[in-house]
């Protein structure tokens, strides 16, 4: 929880990591991407503030210890969200797995969420695998690479007749946060990854489900808002948008924002650190602080505390079904977290263009 | 050189390469030999973005008079050996990635000139609205009634890449699949495309150079800080 100004914003980390980047785990043959791959992110870091800057070596394998104080203790979170990233061509171990983070989280009940993925190209094996997560770590969401490589398969969509198998179990199993990860990716060669219509099938045909689209479609966000505002089961997942922008690109940043409440809206925002890539406490103390720096984006929807208090908590834990006590609770007149009609927002173009 | 390099874009960005900082080094020999360095902000770069910016820069550096043979290099990037071996051969990009991939990158870049036209509309309409003009002023507007700027030629210029209509007597407000004009109705949706689509490219190119800042601690030939 984070206080200021009488004001008290409950903080879910939707989106954070507990990864193993270090030599030891890099696969013989494939230490130049699993280097790559570890210094890019590194690289993202140098986005933030310089004090929260780390060296390579501790960048490449944080602790336990140094998790939970920069994200707990000094990093105002109460629910943490653990997001997997396998990539076990480049990391022996793993990335950041489901197994790794649900050992984590078991050491430390409540604080975490524990969520898991499935590969639809896997068959029946992958689907074992699925439900033998699920029935182990009761995940309530999961992260998706639709862009991954599998033997030959170039990528998969949302919308093939296999991911519709797994969308419909996760959907009886009560994994109802589909987190789908949209934003830079390095295969297939010759498609564009970022394409956001196979969310659009999908979202429609499982109206059950949430569609939590992450780095909400970085570097083509147009594309993602435009399928955004005729869906309503659809979130713009904010990882990489304030770490990345709001330090470096504060003018850029406000624009972002601007655009992402008048077509998503304020309760369909999600808040994620994208921990180790950036500390929670800059984040949320800034983002609370935060609003348009001039009269130049006059035309945007306005922020106020239960803008930042849905963005950063109380939407995530609609969507997680987690408790929220009762000082961090809005009043009814101030909407309700996580809705999902405000999907009209553009329908009346006329009178809200910008000029 | 410099100048012919100014005319190689990233396609995702819509910005000259040497604006944005990417030629890290460029010499002719008094042979004639262009020797040309690009980098890029990360390692792992979309390699078909990076293919098609060292394929331009291998055209527009070889047309530049007196050079008699070109070599461009990509450097620090996980794809640079294929890219650059493929573009030396003149290979296209699906001969030098083999399996990797199945198709050329031509729809890829026109649909990165229609972002690029409509994030062009915003530049060159915001200020006729900021002026006091309406919208239904601009649906009536042609593109040789907008007073003369760098933002209207540039407009002109990539909407004529992709054969949508670019004349002075061509509407300012056409589709930029279709090419038709853009009636009143339409409009305010349309505008708010134009400025998302403006805002995202903008966010991005900031990213990048954030991130090639964060990588390289030297200026780009034909940097520029914004």
């Amino acid at each position: 929880m984070y206080e200021k100004d009488g004001e008290k914003y409950f903080v879910v980390d939707s989106h954070m990591h507990y990864w193993d980047a270090s030599p030891a785990n890099w696969v013989p043959g494939q230490e130049n991407y699993a280097k790559g791959w570890i210094d890019c992110f590194h690289a993202y870091q140098g986005l933030g503030p310089a004090e929260t800057h780390w060296s390579i070596e501790h960048f490449q394998k944080y602790s336990e210890d140094d998790l939970m104080k920069d994200v707990f203790e000094d990093g105002h979170v109460d629910v943490a969200i653990f997001q997997p990233t396998y990539l076990k061509s480049w990391y022996s171990e793993g990335f950041n797995t489901t197994e790794k983070n649900g050992a984590l989280a078991e050491k430390h009940p409540g604080k975490f969420r524990v969520n898991s993925r499935f590969e639809p190209r896997g068959g029946d094996a992958a689907m074992k695998e699925f439900e033998d997560n699920v029935a182990r770590w009761q995940p309530k969401g999961v992260k998706l690479y639709t862009a991954e490589w599998l033997d030959g398969s170039r990528g998969w969509t949302l919308k093939d007749p296999e991911a519709y198998r797994f969308l419909q179990r996760a959907q009886e199993l009560g994994v109802k946060n589909i987190h789908v990860h949209k934003g830079p990716t390095i295969w297939p060669l010759d498609k564009d990854a970022f394409d956001v219509s196979d969310v659009d099938h999908a979202a429609t045909d499982f109206p059950e489900l949430n569609f939590i689209v992450e780095h909400v479609g970085l570097p083509r966000i147009e594309d993602f808002c435009f399928m955004a505002t005729q869906e309503p089961n659809v979130y713009a997942g904010l990882s990489v948008v304030i770490g990345g922008l709001m330090h470096a690109r504060p003018k850029f940043f406000a624009k972002v924002m601007g655009e992402l409440l008048f077509w998503v809206g304020e309760d369909k925002m999600t808040f994620g650190s994208d921990y180790g890539i950036w500390e929670p406490k800059w984040q949320v103390e800034g983002f609370v602080d935060w609003d348009y720096p001039s009269d130049e984006f006059s035309d945007y929807p306005r922020v106020n505390a239960a803008t930042k208090k849905k963005i950063l908590g109380l939407n995530a834990a609609k969507l997680y079904d987690i408790e929220v006590p009762v000082e961090c609770r809005l009043p009814a007149a101030e909407g309700i977290p996580a809705a999902r009609d405000d999907a009209a927002l553009v329908d009346d173009g006329t009178s809200r263009v910008g000029v | 050189m410099l100048a012919a390099l100014g005319t190689v874009r990233d396609p995702e960005l819509d910005e000259p390469v040497t604006s944005l900082g990417f030629v890290s080094s460029c010499t002719v020999s008094a042979e004639g030999v262009a020797d040309v360095h690009l980098r890029l902000p990360t390692y792992f770069c979309a390699p078909n973005f990076a293919f098609l910016m060292v394929a331009d820069a291998y055209e527009a550096v070889s047309g530049v008079p007196g050079v008699s043979r070109t070599a461009i290099v990509l450097e620090d990037h996980f794809a640079a050996d294929a890219i650059n071996s493929g573009v030396a051969a003149r290979a296209g990009f699906v001969d030098s990635f083999g399996e990797l991939a199945n198709a050329e990158l031509d729809q890829l870049r026109t649909d990165f000139v229609r972002k690029a036209v409509l994030a062009g509309t915003d530049r060159v309409c915001r200020p006729l609205l900021a002026a006091g003009r309406t919208t239904d002023d601009l649906a009536d507007l042609t593109l040789g009634e907008v007073p003369p700027s760098a933002d209207r030629e540039r407009l002109r210029a990539r909407r004529a890449e992709i054969g949508l209509p670019s004349a002075d007597d061509s509407p300012l407000l056409v589709d930029a699949v279709t090419g038709a004009a853009v009636g009143a109705a339409a409009l305010p949706l349309h505008l708010q495309k134009a400025r998302l689509t403006r805002v995202g490219a903008e966010a991005n190119s900031g990213i990048c150079r954030g991130m090639l800042r964060e990588r390289y601690a030297t200026s780009g030939l034909g940097q520029e800080s914004s």
